[in-house]
């Protein structure tokens, strides 16, 4: 090979391998990402059992019920919708009804509910996760002055599993 | 009082910094000797003013000065001494008071240690770094103060948020800011050399211990955060790919990546453009690190208080300092000359590996880290990009890299000869791949797959010592005469194969933990018994205690292996008093390089408490790893060739001369 050819056959290695990345990120993307829905949402939204999404709302007063060993099952509510929810595991310290949630999961084709294999909660007793506070606040269910003065510095908490 | 001062001392420094911006340049321009000798000595004076501020807030602190708002808010009188030095940067505030401090202390350092660079360089390099000391000034002192007061004082303070009670935040963030912060040096000295429109291998010569030193820290830091995150939150994860951790390690990567380009550029003159482009790019990620956790953008552990001012204030340096950065490169860049050619099979085309696989795989971080945010700004749509996208991008880009690792140190410059290096290393991949094949066999098996991954990590480790076993010639020269090699040998070749030891123990580490370990959830009652990793553990029942701010619940494990008992264990939920603010002290045991972590779930109504076990198989050698890695890194900065504004060998000629006169 000439140096002119060593060269070409060079940039075309690094172009391919950058390809190769762009290829496997599209790829990627197309597979892992989760996108937001609040119960609402839903009601429009043809969600098909199986597809990964991410729920949020505020887990509704006296859903919360222990299963059979760490299984959980609770409501999220947007006061609106009402998606019930399943999640086995150790929930999050700052979990509790009337709390904002998001939970990571897909729907069950055979119950129809939201099985969820990650649970997130702020560490923070005045926490609403953002997603969830931007739009409740939008739909006046709920506003900052809940229990929700001064700095908000927090954590997130997650339980996944 | 003393708090005024201290406010008055930022106020000093940011006229300290205005002046170091400005004149020195001046000089450099007009050679005007006066005038850039202003930069070593306002660098000092500025970093001791900044230094003088920081001591008054950590004084405020440790007083438990409530008067002072930032303290209020995050101080309480009964926390324990230390997070009170610690807490002084659990805060937005005073994290960005800190940022500040170790940029002035670089500052300091080059103005000290840039003794021998040429008076132009070091006068522009110590004007760049005042530029970017007087943006964060500004920022602090317009919207984040520290040395607010409160009028009347309260009488207790709102306690620092419980999960920052911990060692981990008196040693992650100094550690991680000396990284990031530190790649500002090398961005400095690239933004000086394009405003000088002249570079050489000298500069790579300067930069380099700079780069060793940031990335030896970001090592360090990077590698701390992901241990605390480990043992405090409680889930046992050790990564989450969370915008945050992405936010320090793409800085890690590019700055990997520079470490390897300047090397090119030291020996051989080659990659001089793109080397000064990857020295910006590497601190335009630290910048974009933190706005991304300074701004609020995001939620996370590391977002305090959100106010859109200071997330527009930081876009804003982000914008200067980056654009303003490319732009120049732009336009100077075409004016650097090009350097030495090299075949493709050499070590230069090795280390261009190296730089094109750790730059696109930065890309591909960078993109699963920003899409959700740009997505939601232009559309309005929320999405969650996790785990599974990071894996399956950067995961399989790393893989060829992670191959080629030990081939880069046994080809020669210039030319290399690919089969000999072959013919050098296949004995060290056949070790490896026996390694892996005893260290499945012993662990009982797993998925097929995962052989290869402990194989990757073997070759790195015994691939990394490949270099210097040929180059003591052991084979040839026998023991003796191979040592006396060995030594004489410089330390930055030891640093090299270390830190690349390093990396193989870390990938070994992450192949072992996450085939190997498993994870048991289960109701236990007090008596209970449950079997992990070859230990059986019984629960004891919860215990009430009380701690200086909280109080707790102590779930008592007994661990015994064999029917012999062999460790009790604590695991805990915690109450913090003054925040009303519950969280979970994971117990974690330590056997060898392996770990039991035990973690505490909820009450059940039957009396039973749900406890989430790991095990947790070689998971210390991921830590370790990177523990090595900075090692190797320190051992290389020893290095006398490299040592900080170390002149460039000039003995030898003069040896020559000497010699020649006799």
């Amino acid at each position: 090979m000439t140096r002119k050819q060593k060269r070409l056959a060079v940039i075309a290695g690094g172009m391919s391998f950058i390809l190769v990345a762009v290829l496997l990120v599209m790829f990627a993307f197309s597979q892992s990402v989760a996108y937001f829905f609040m119960p609402a949402d839903l009601a429009k939204a043809d969600v098909k059992p199986g597809t990964r999404i991410r729920l949020g709302g505020l887990v509704a007063e006296g859903s919360v019920k222990r299963g059979q060993g760490s299984t959980v099952s609770f409501t999220v509510t947007d006061g609106t919708g009402n998606v019930p929810v399943t999640y086995t595991g150790i929930l999050p310290d700052l979990f509790r009804e009337g709390q904002g949630v998001v939970t990571e999961g897909a729907f069950d084709a055979a119950s129809h509910s939201f099985v969820a294999d990650s649970v997130l909660a702020k560490h923070d007793e005045n926490y609403m996760p953002k997603e969830v506070a931007d739009r409740l606040k939008a739909q006046g269910v709920w506003n900052e002055g809940q229990g929700n003065q001064g700095q908000g510095s927090g954590t997130k908490g997650t339980a996944t599993r | 009082m003393i708090i005024e001062i201290g406010h008055y001392a930022l106020v000093l420094a940011l006229a300290t910094a205005l002046i170091v911006s400005v004149l020195p340049v001046i000089g450099a321009r007009r050679g005007d000797a006066a005038m850039m000798a202003l930069a070593p000595t306002g660098s000092l004076v500025l970093f001791a003013l900044v230094a003088f501020s920081f001591g008054v807030l950590t004084w405020a602190y440790v007083v438990s000065d409530f008067s002072v708002a930032n303290v209020w808010e995050n101080s309480h009188s009964l926390m324990p001494l230390i997070y009170k030095y610690s807490g002084v940067w659990g805060n937005h505030e005073g994290s960005m008071l800190l940022w500040l401090l170790i940029l002035v202390f670089f500052s300091a350092l080059v103005a000290v240690f840039g003794r021998n660079l040429p008076d132009t360089l070091r006068a522009n390099v110590l004007a760049v770094q005042a530029w970017i000391s007087t943006a964060f000034l500004f920022f602090i002192l317009l919207t984040s103060n520290p040395f607010l007061r409160l009028d009347p004082a309260p009488a207790e303070g709102q306690d620092l948020n419980p999960v920052l009670q911990d060692f981990g935040l008196a040693v992650h963030p100094p550690l991680l800011y000396l990284g990031y912060v530190g790649f500002s040096v090398c961005f400095s000295f690239a933004v000086a050399a394009l405003i000088e429109g002249r570079i050489d291998a000298a500069w790579a010569r300067w930069v380099r211990p700079w780069t060793l030193a940031a990335w030896t820290f970001l090592t360090a830091g990077i590698a701390m955060g992901s241990y605390w995150a480990y043992y405090e939150l409680g889930w046992g994860g050790w990564w989450f790919w969370d915008p945050v951790e992405n936010a320090s390690f793409m800085p890690w990567l590019a700055g990997t990546a520079l470490l390897h380009s300047a090397l090119v550029m030291e020996k051989r003159e080659a990659l001089k453009i793109w080397t000064v482009l990857l020295a910006i790019m590497t601190f335009s990620l630290s910048l974009l690190g933190t706005f991304l956790v300074r701004s609020g953008v995001l939620t996370s552990v590391h977002s305090f208080a959100t106010d859109p001012t200071r997330g527009i204030f930081i876009l804003c340096i982000l914008g200067i300092f980056i654009g303003g950065a490319f732009v120049l490169f732009a336009w100077r860049a075409p004016m650097l000359k090009a350097g030495g050619i090299f075949a493709p099979i050499s070590r230069e085309g090795a280390l261009v590996l190296n730089n094109l696989i750790l730059t696109v795989a930065t890309a591909t971080v960078l993109t699963g880290t920003l899409y959700p945010l740009i997505l939601e700004t232009l559309t309005g749509e929320k999405i969650s990009v996790g785990a599974p996208f990071f894996n399956m991008t950067f995961g399989l880009l790393m893989l060829p890299l992670l191959v080629a690792v030990p081939f880069g140190p046994v080809l020669a410059w210039k030319r290399g000869d690919l089969l000999g290096a072959l013919q050098r290393l296949y004995v060290f991949a056949g070790l490896a791949l026996a390694a892996g094949l005893i260290f499945f066999y012993i662990q009982n098996g797993g998925p097929v797959l995962a052989i290869f991954g402990l194989v990757l990590g073997f070759w790195g480790m015994i691939g990394a010592f490949a270099d210097l076993w040929y180059r003591a010639n052991f084979a040839k020269v026998g023991l003796s005469v191979g040592l006396k090699r060995l030594t004489g040998l410089p330390r930055s070749v030891f640093g090299t194969a270390i830190a690349h030891f390093g990396l193989g123990v870390t990938v070994l580490g992450i192949f072992a933990a996450t085939t190997f370990g498993t994870e048991t959830v289960v109701e236990m009652k007090q008596g209970a018994s449950v079997d992990v990793g070859g230990y059986s553990l019984t629960y004891d029942g919860l215990r009430d205690a009380v701690g200086p701010n909280y109080t707790e619940q102590r779930g008592h494990f007994a661990v015994s292996r064999g029917g012999v008992q062999v460790a009790d264990v604590w695991s805990s939920k915690r109450l913090y008093t003054a925040r009303r603010m519950p969280t979970t002290e994971a117990g974690i045991l330590t056997f060898g390089l392996s770990q039991l972590y035990v973690s505490l779930g909820d009450a059940m109504d039957s009396g039973g408490m749900v406890v989430r076990i790991w095990w947790k198989p070689f998971i210390l050698c991921i830590w370790g790893g990177a523990l090595v890695m900075m090692f190797g890194g320190f051992v290389s900065l020893s290095d006398r060739r490299l040592r900080v504004g170390a002149p460039s060998r000039k003995v030898k000629p003069i040896k020559a001369t000497l010699e020649a006169a006799e």
